[in-house]
């Protein structure tokens, strides 16, 4: 069953946090990966190939880089998860 | 039809023996600051890169090519008149014929070689080293010198904040030779053309001659393409190659990566579940990325520095531009 936006964002808050150290109740909607979370440009892949395997998505390359923030990826992977 | 006598090469191959040699400029991350936007803790924390190597004018693809030999051959214990074959691998030997191959066999002393050239980017060495094992045990040579070698400082463009700070030089080569037992694993490799694009000489050079492009090419590179790549990718040609081989992680002694950047080689660590007793060349961080030359310089400085040691078992695997990958687990000289 698809997951949630609420469920996708807790998803993606442990997922930070294991890869990037980030504490799991700073990584909300609004927040901006790069800017506000410190997770680089490589640690964002990492996040992405994460999440891909989490949510059974596929994230190509050329969609990463208009995830900016959180918000972007939990829609992201809400819209093309498998039902 | 006349039959044709049957050849018996050698059972087995392995590597007897390792050199290296790094350009004696050593060039810190301030230096690279002069040209680009950035930090030394950008740099480092992007790529781990804290100095590189870059060749003088004197320093040639040649030049430093016959120094690593020199060191590979009597490392082997063996004369260069019994290298039978010499492979180098390169993409920045900027005189296409002849083979810069023949030169080196030329100078080094190993009289009539067979010499020639491969192009496979940072896969290059696993790509010679396939080639190396196979000529061993069809017959058709009995040693056979490796070399990766390159001068990536003529390619790299100073002023690209994302690639100027991560290319070296450097030349590395073995001496591949006969053995009783299996030495060398199966080879897991391939191209996956479709991503050309993703590492790549900006232009052909007859675009620059043509006055086509202002700019001399260089290397560039999609970054997180080709981290995801490298790291999720190659972790299962890795696995390939030592399933291929039947060596668990548990058996493994060293992992020896190409030096492509601190960020992936702890990815790909991560990402293969390596236990802590395996030691990983972590080379890049004072070589920079020397491309075919990567494996066999980081080999020979942790066999230098005792980190590792002959007999131990090494799972290699090289992978870029193409793209292309080769991965295999060896026994250290």
């Amino acid at each position: 069953m698809a997951a949630t936006l609420e469920e996708i964002v807790d998803g993606l808050a442990e997922i930070v946090n294991e890869i990037a150290g980030i504490p799991v109740e700073d990584v909300q909607l609004d927040k901006s990966f790069t800017d506000d979370l410190d997770v680089d440009s490589l640690s964002m892949v990492e996040v992405v190939v994460a999440a891909e395997e989490r949510f059974d998505v596929k994230i190509p390359d050329d969609d990463v880089k208009n995830l900016k923030t959180v918000g972007d990826a939990a829609d992201y992977i809400a819209k093309h998860q498998a039902a | 039809m006349s039959k044709i006598k049957p050849t018996k090469g050698a059972p087995y191959a392995r590597i007897m023996g390792v050199g290296g040699y790094r350009p004696t400029r050593i060039v810190p991350n301030e230096v690279i600051l002069e040209t680009i936007d950035s930090s030394d803790e950008w740099i480092r924390s992007r790529s781990g890169i804290a100095t590189r190597h870059w060749a003088s004018p004197e320093e040639t693809v040649a030049a430093m090519s016959i120094e690593a030999s020199g060191k590979a051959i009597a490392d082997a214990g063996i004369t260069p008149e019994q290298i039978d074959a010499v492979v180098v691998s390169t993409v920045s030997h900027f005189k296409q014929t002849p083979a810069v191959a023949t030169e080196i066999a030329d100078r080094i002393g190993a009289g009539k070689p067979a010499a020639f050239d491969i192009s496979a980017g940072c896969a290059g060495f696993g790509y010679g080293l396939t080639l190396a094992k196979s000529l061993v045990v069809e017959g058709s040579a009995h040693h056979v010198l490796v070399i990766g070698v390159e001068r990536l400082s003529d390619l790299t463009d100073l002023e690209d904040r994302a690639t100027a700070f991560l290319f070296g030089d450097g030349a590395g080569a073995v001496v591949v030779g006969p053995a009783k037992e299996p030495m060398i694993g199966p080879t897991i490799w391939g191209s996956e053309g479709d991503k050309s694009d993703t590492i790549k000489q900006t232009v052909p050079w007859d675009d620059y001659r043509n006055g086509t492009v202002e700019k001399f090419p260089a290397i560039t590179q999609e970054g997180q393409a080709v981290f995801r790549w490298a790291v999720f990718e190659m972790a299962k040609v890795a696995q390939q190659a030592l399933d291929a081989a039947g060596i668990s992680s548990e058996d493994l002694d060293v992992f020896i990566p190409h030096q492509a950047n601190m960020r992936i080689i702890d990815s790909m660590v991560k990402t293969l579940k390596l236990p802590d007793s395996v030691t990983v060349a972590r080379d890049v961080e004072t070589t920079g990325n020397t491309s075919a030359a990567s494996i066999p310089l980081a080999m020979e400085r942790l066999l230098a520095t005792g980190q590792a040691k002959s007999g131990d078992t090494a799972l290699v695997i090289g992978f870029g531009a193409g793209l292309v990958y080769a991965a295999t687990v060896v026994t250290l000289p």
